[in-house]
């Protein structure tokens, strides 16, 4: 059972979650001070919360669209929270799965932060609330990379087979 | 049969008759483009290669293009760095298609690549821009990814995982009023089908309107076409791509175009006539929020903006010298102009372009990306309103979240430099 601590509205674009002019950080473990830097509240909530814990923001439709800034991403995963969304854009959606920020779609999620949600393979239930949401699983191309444990690892097994080493 | 542009160049990417939308493939890539997030792909290419008795090695240098244009130049000591450790890889790597920050042969990446002749119809690109959806002007399948996949890409030559996309037709027919460019016909679609109408799907253009339109105006069309969600904007390849890598790109050898099946298979077919379409304007905070300019006629603006990998080529920076000459940019307005690429700016110095601009009032800034997203000059006071001829008015996209940004065409914003106010060409007697 996790927590929402926040509820974001529809098309929350690449600029909102991760500033440009914070681009030139380019290692992954130095951008989670700076998510949600134009959001004063949200970002002040991520920096102060543990990242043991694991929490949920919820969104709506077109989550992520904008630039391809994989630190949209990456900032998240530093945060340890899980994004449910009604809908990703294609580039954020594909650079979460690459980076193992845990995303899911659910197109009639309804939640408010300090709800409490439990998350199956198929359904999002608001324990709160006293709802089922179902979730469209992860489009079947981005499954394996998910299995691998992100893009990294996985590119790594289809090198090794390439060059032939073990 | 019933295949569209992008089923075609993926089928032989993967060396197969065809694919049907939903295959999972792993298409091999033409050309991989990076900017100075080449600095983040580097580490997550070392990081693959950690652990491997092997020497990191990409798979092709002479696929790789590698061009300088998002802080240039360098406006701190940390993005000076990236930019060195890029050039050193670029030396070890061998990699041939690297443009640094230079005046001969300088520029932003969406339009090097074109005017260099490095993509051609057919080919699949990838670069680490969403804005790389731009190549699909030239006939090829062009389409953003992240910089890990990037990485994944350098090591293996080919794009992991890539579902084919579903394809939505848009026919566009009309000859435009005058004042009325490819800018005003790409935010007109994007305000109709939304920021997210073309998500996961790619956008094909037809249409007499298309057919007649210079390549320029189509780099316009195919680059926004991401702002309607699409994974790239396709115009299949005709003559006058033929004339543009001909006169322009200075490509000497052949290509086959690659054309839709006459019955291709369509998810949607979206059809518009322009012959009386007005000059368009995204209203903040979003791009699809798209009015026509007179709905927001006499809007104070603080700061208009000409250029970008949209709006910044030799024929955009005309109309603006062309409005301007002998005119002056209002007091209470900065307008800058930083043109596409070295070679541009060349040659609007010497048809006098640049000089119209600057003795108007006008600065006219190196080529790069910078005002656009915000990162590197041109940011927004508090409160203020630009006007702008980029690709993006998000909330804080020009540096600030508590400023506007209001997109439009090269005419619009010239004429409203002047006036101080968001003014419709066409009604001015300009």
């Amino acid at each position: 059972m996790l927590k929402v601590i926040y509820k974001l509205e529809d098309d929350i674009s690449t600029d909102i979650i991760y500033p440009g002019r914070y681009m030139a950080t380019v290692l992954p473990t130095e951008t989670p001070q700076y998510a949600f830097d134009d959001m004063k509240d949200l970002n002040q909530l991520l920096n102060g919360k543990s990242t043991d814990e694991q929490s949920i923001i919820v969104a709506g439709n077109n989550f992520g669209c904008g630039s391809s800034r994989e630190q949209a991403a990456s900032t998240l995963v530093g945060h340890n929270v899980i994004i449910i969304a009604k809908d990703f854009a294609r580039i954020f959606l594909q650079n979460a799965i690459n980076l193992g920020l845990r995303t899911i779609i659910c197109p009639d999620i309804e939640a408010v932060a300090g709800d409490v949600l439990e998350i199956h393979d198929d359904k999002v239930v608001n324990q709160t609330r006293g709802t089922t949401h179902p979730i469209i699983p992860l489009p079947e191309a981005r499954r394996a990379i998910v299995e691998a444990g992100g893009l990294i690892p996985y590119t790594r097994l289809k090198l090794k087979q390439k060059l032939g080493i073990s | 049969m019933k295949q569209t542009v992008v089923r075609k160049i993926l089928a032989k990417a993967v060396g197969q008759s065809q694919v049907n939308v939903g295959d999972v493939i792993e298409p091999q890539v033409d050309l991989a483009m990076s900017h100075e997030n080449a600095a983040l792909v580097m580490n997550q290419f070392f990081e693959i290669y950690s652990g491997l008795n092997a020497e990191p090695k990409v798979w092709d240098p002479n696929r790789i293009s590698i061009i300088l244009d998002h802080r240039v130049p360098a406006e701190s000591k940390k993005t000076a760095t990236n930019q060195k450790k890029i050039r050193e890889f670029v030396a070890e790597q061998g990699i041939a298609k690297f443009h640094d920050i230079r005046g001969d042969e300088g520029g932003i990446c969406h339009q090097i690549l074109p005017e260099m002749g490095y993509v051609l119809p057919g080919y699949v690109v990838v670069g680490t821009d969403s804005h790389t959806t731009t190549h699909g002007a030239l006939g090829a399948f062009s389409f953003g990814i992240g910089a890990t996949e990037m990485a994944s890409v350098w090591a293996l030559g080919h794009v992991l995982n890539v579902e084919v996309p579903d394809t939505i037709k848009v026919i566009i027919d009309g000859e435009m009023q005058k004042f009325v460019s490819a800018k005003d016909i790409i935010l007109h679609l994007i305000g109709k089908i939304s920021a997210q109408g073309a998500n996961f799907k790619v956008l094909e253009f037809h249409g007499s309107t298309i057919s007649a339109m210079d390549t320029s105006g189509r780099l316009t069309i195919s680059n926004m076409s991401v702002e309607a969600g699409a994974t790239s904007g396709i115009i299949p390849a005709d003559n006058e791509t033929l004339r543009y890598l001909r006169e322009v790109a200075g490509f000497t050898g052949a290509f086959e175009p690659v054309l839709p099946d006459n019955d291709a298979e369509y998810c949607q077919t979206v059809h518009i006539d322009v012959s009386k379409l007005e000059p368009q304007i995204a209203c903040p905070h979003t791009v699809d929020n798209v009015k026509s300019v007179s709905e927001v006629e006499g809007t104070r603006i603080h700061q208009v903006v000409i250029g970008s990998c949209t709006n910044g080529r030799l024929d955009d920076i005309k109309i603006a010298a062309d409005l301007l000459r002998g005119q002056k940019v209002s007091k209470n307005v900065r307008m800058l102009v930083f043109p596409a690429s070295s070679r541009i700016y060349r040659e609007a110095l010497e048809l006098g372009y640049v000089a119209d601009l600057m003795n108007a009032g006008a600065v006219v800034m190196n080529s790069g990306c910078g005002p656009c997203l915000g990162v590197h000059q041109g940011a927004l006071g508090d409160g203020e309103v630009a006007l702008a001829t980029t690709n993006r008015n998000f909330k804080g996209r020009m540096g600030n979240p508590v400023a506007e940004v209001y997109l439009s065409s090269p005419a619009v914003a010239a004429v409203s430099a002047i006036t101080g106010v968001i003014t419709n060409p066409i009604k001015g007697g300009y």
